[in-house]
């Protein structure tokens, strides 16, 4: 178990600076996810910490000793790759043995870690098969038991889940999350994907084009966005962004002075659907999917700004007709406002 | 005609040519066999004979007159050890460049094929200096080196080509269970490239074997190939027909059995690896 601590690391790749001062500290135990749209460098900061890469700048430590200049397989950190990338000439067993092996584990030591492991994950029925003769989800186990084995002081997750199919997706994550309970080891983890993020993070980390945008719960993600960016970026679905025109009751409410273009922010489970159309935001109705437990509406409003609520999640609007228009009234709780300039939250 | 019979038409038309082509390719082979168990006057006459009865007379005149078995032994020395020599220096040189390329890696293949290009007489004289002055001429040694030597780029280039299909992320976790560049080559990357290093040893076997240019000149009865022991009797011998078609049969036939026995691999190999 180790704490990581990332120190104003830099990288390019040529000219193009992939990562620019990155400041992060992870403490030991934690279990922190890195989120960001493509190419914002989350597996570049991964494969940094795992010694893949080496940073042009700065200096990354692992239990406060500076690993810069330390062999991948020294660093005692574990890695499950996207595309799982066993062995395809081994067998399962040699597949998560390999490492061991190579650092002159005794035998009968790396038959019991492995076995143990195998027992953890459900693959002791599958040890003698070779990678191909698998599942993706039991390929997927391979690796994590590949990992597992080196028993490292932090484990490095780059989209694991991806390459499976959504009830498969649901059911590893859980397994993760069991994983990191049991152990209690310091992981990273790269994802994509929203859930996988909020459900598994003590900690979010919010990358974009090589900076990070904020890093916190994944509570103070969703309940207090750094800025627009990171606004948008959690939630499914994402917030909703209106002009002052489009909420004028709300910003007669507001106290504090606001710049013209201030920028308000609703997530689509903020919104209520009222009978009154003067008190919150009305919209013309676009579209609606029904999902069963609630119906997305996609609405219009006069000033032309698109915005989506969540309907027919309570009782009391189960009767909504979803008819041409419809009104919402906010949650005071629950807006965001943003500088139009800056992007930043105000409140 | 429909479109279908149209396309039946072409499709036969593919297969006559094919056929033919084959055919034209494999009729010297056939009567090269074929006059090696001829007599000489046999092999000389007009018209010539398809129907005769056979003879092994020729294949005992040669091997009473020269030592068939020993020139086979060179040949067998010269492009195995070549080619073992050759994929010594080229694993480690095609993992360094497929898995750590530098900015003129594709350059240096590219330089290094063309020195294919150029005609090997223009080095034939520092080269014969070269073996003379180290007292190598007419060695197996000298013809080992220059085997490797002359098979390295070709044999680089497939190899190359083999190694980029590995998914790099296996090697790197292979990095990341602390393999050293060592155990990464002979664990990971050969076992996955067996094939392709089968093909790539088949080749430039047979491409040795063959090997015409250096035998003749750098060697004569001591380190002798099959091919120069086939030239040693064209040149004196003139017209003994069936004695050149029997021994150039002999020179042939373990290296047809090899490629018989291995085809797979080695239409894998010359395709490089373009055909799956
Ligand atoms: N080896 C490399 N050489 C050159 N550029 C690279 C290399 N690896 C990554 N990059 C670039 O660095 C940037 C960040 O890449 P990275 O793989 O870290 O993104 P990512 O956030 O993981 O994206 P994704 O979500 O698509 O996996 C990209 O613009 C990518 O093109
Ligand atoms: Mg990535």
């Amino acid at each position: 178990m180790a704490s990581v601590t990332i120190d104003k690391v830099q990288k390019s790749f040529g000219e193009q600076v992939v990562l620019h001062d990155i400041e992060l500290q992870i403490a030991d135990g934690e279990f922190v996810v890195f989120v960001g749209p493509s190419g914002c460098g989350k597996s570049t900061l991964l494969r940094l910490i795992a010694g893949l890469e080496t940073n042009n700048a700065g200096s990354i430590s692992i239990d406060g000793q500076i690993v810069d200049n330390i062999a991948p397989s020294k660093r005692g950190v574990s890695m499950v790759f996207q595309s799982y990338a066993l062995y395809p000439h081994m067998t399962v067993f040699n597949n998560m043995a390999f490492g061991l092996k190579q650092a002159g584990t005794p035998r009968a030591e790396i038959k019991k870690r492995v076995s143990h492991a195998a027992d953890v994950l459900g693959l002791t029925s599958l040890l003698k098969r070779s990678p191909r003769a698998l599942s993706g989800g039991q390929r997927q186990r391979v690796a994590i038991g590949r990992a597992i084995v080196r028993e490292p002081r932090v484990f490095l997750f780059d989209e694991p889940l991806s390459n499976l199919d959504a009830a498969l997706r649901n059911q590893t994550r859980l397994e993760i999350m069991r994983l990191h309970q049991r152990l209690g080891t310091t992981m990273i983890y790269v994802t994509h994907d929203q859930i996988e993020a909020m459900t598994l993070a003590d900690r979010i980390v919010v990358l974009k084009d090589g900076r990070i945008e904020q890093s916190g719960s994944p509570q103070t993600l969703y309940h207090e966005p750094a800025n627009l960016f990171v606004a948008s970026f959690i939630g499914s679905p994402t917030m909703n962004f209106f002009k002052l025109t489009d909420l004028p009751d709300l910003v007669n409410r507001h106290t504090q002075s606001l710049k013209e273009n201030t920028i308000i922010g609703v997530r689509p489970e903020h919104l209520s659907v009222t009978p009154d159309s003067r008190k919150g935001v009305t919209g013309n109705l676009e579209l609606t999917e029904n999902l069963g437990e609630y119906t997305l509406a996609h609405l219009i409003t006069e000033q032309g700004t698109h915005f989506t609520a969540k309907v027919g999640r309570n009782s009391s609007d189960a009767s909504t007709d979803m008819t041409k228009s419809l009104s919402f009234t906010v949650d005071d709780n629950n807006v965001h406002w943003f500088d139009p300039d800056s992007g930043l939250r105000l409140r | 005609m429909n479109e279908l019979q149209k396309k039946n038409l072409s499709n036969n038309l593919l297969t006559v040519t094919a056929w033919v082509c084959a055919c034209l390719m494999f009729f010297p082979i056939f009567w090269m066999v074929l006059t090696s168990f001829k007599t000489e006057l046999q092999a000389i006459a007009v018209p010539p004979k398809l129907v005769f009865k056979p003879t092994l007379e020729n294949f005992f005149l040669i091997q009473e007159r020269t030592s068939y078995t020993r020139y086979a032994w060179s040949s067998i020395v010269t492009s195995v050890g070549g080619t073992l020599l050759a994929m010594l220096i080229a694993i480690p040189a095609a993992y360094a460049m497929a898995f750590h390329p530098g900015r003129q890696t594709k350059g240096i293949l590219l330089w290094m094929l063309s020195t294919k290009m150029l005609p090997a007489v223009g080095v034939l004289m520092p080269v014969y200096l070269i073996c003379q002055k180290f007292g190598l001429l007419d060695t197996k040694i000298a013809l080992v080196v220059i085997f490797a030597l002359i098979n390295l780029p070709i044999i680089m280039m497939m190899l190359f080509n083999y190694f980029r299909e590995i998914p790099g992320e296996i090697l790197e976790a292979a990095r990341m269970d602390g393999a050293t560049v060592g155990r990464e080559v002979t664990q990971i990357v050969m076992p996955l490239s067996r094939g392709g290093i089968a093909s790539t040893v088949l080749l430039s076997i047979v491409l040795l074997w063959n090997e015409s240019f250096w035998s003749l000149n750098l060697t004569s009865s001591d380190a002798g190939t099959l091919v120069a022991l086939v030239a040693s009797f064209s040149s004196p011998e003139g017209l003994f027909w069936a004695k050149v078609s029997a021994v150039s049969t002999l020179a042939c036939a373990p290296i047809v059995v090899l490629g018989w026995l291995t085809q797979k691999q080695l239409v894998q190999g010359l395709s490089f690896g373009a055909i799956k």
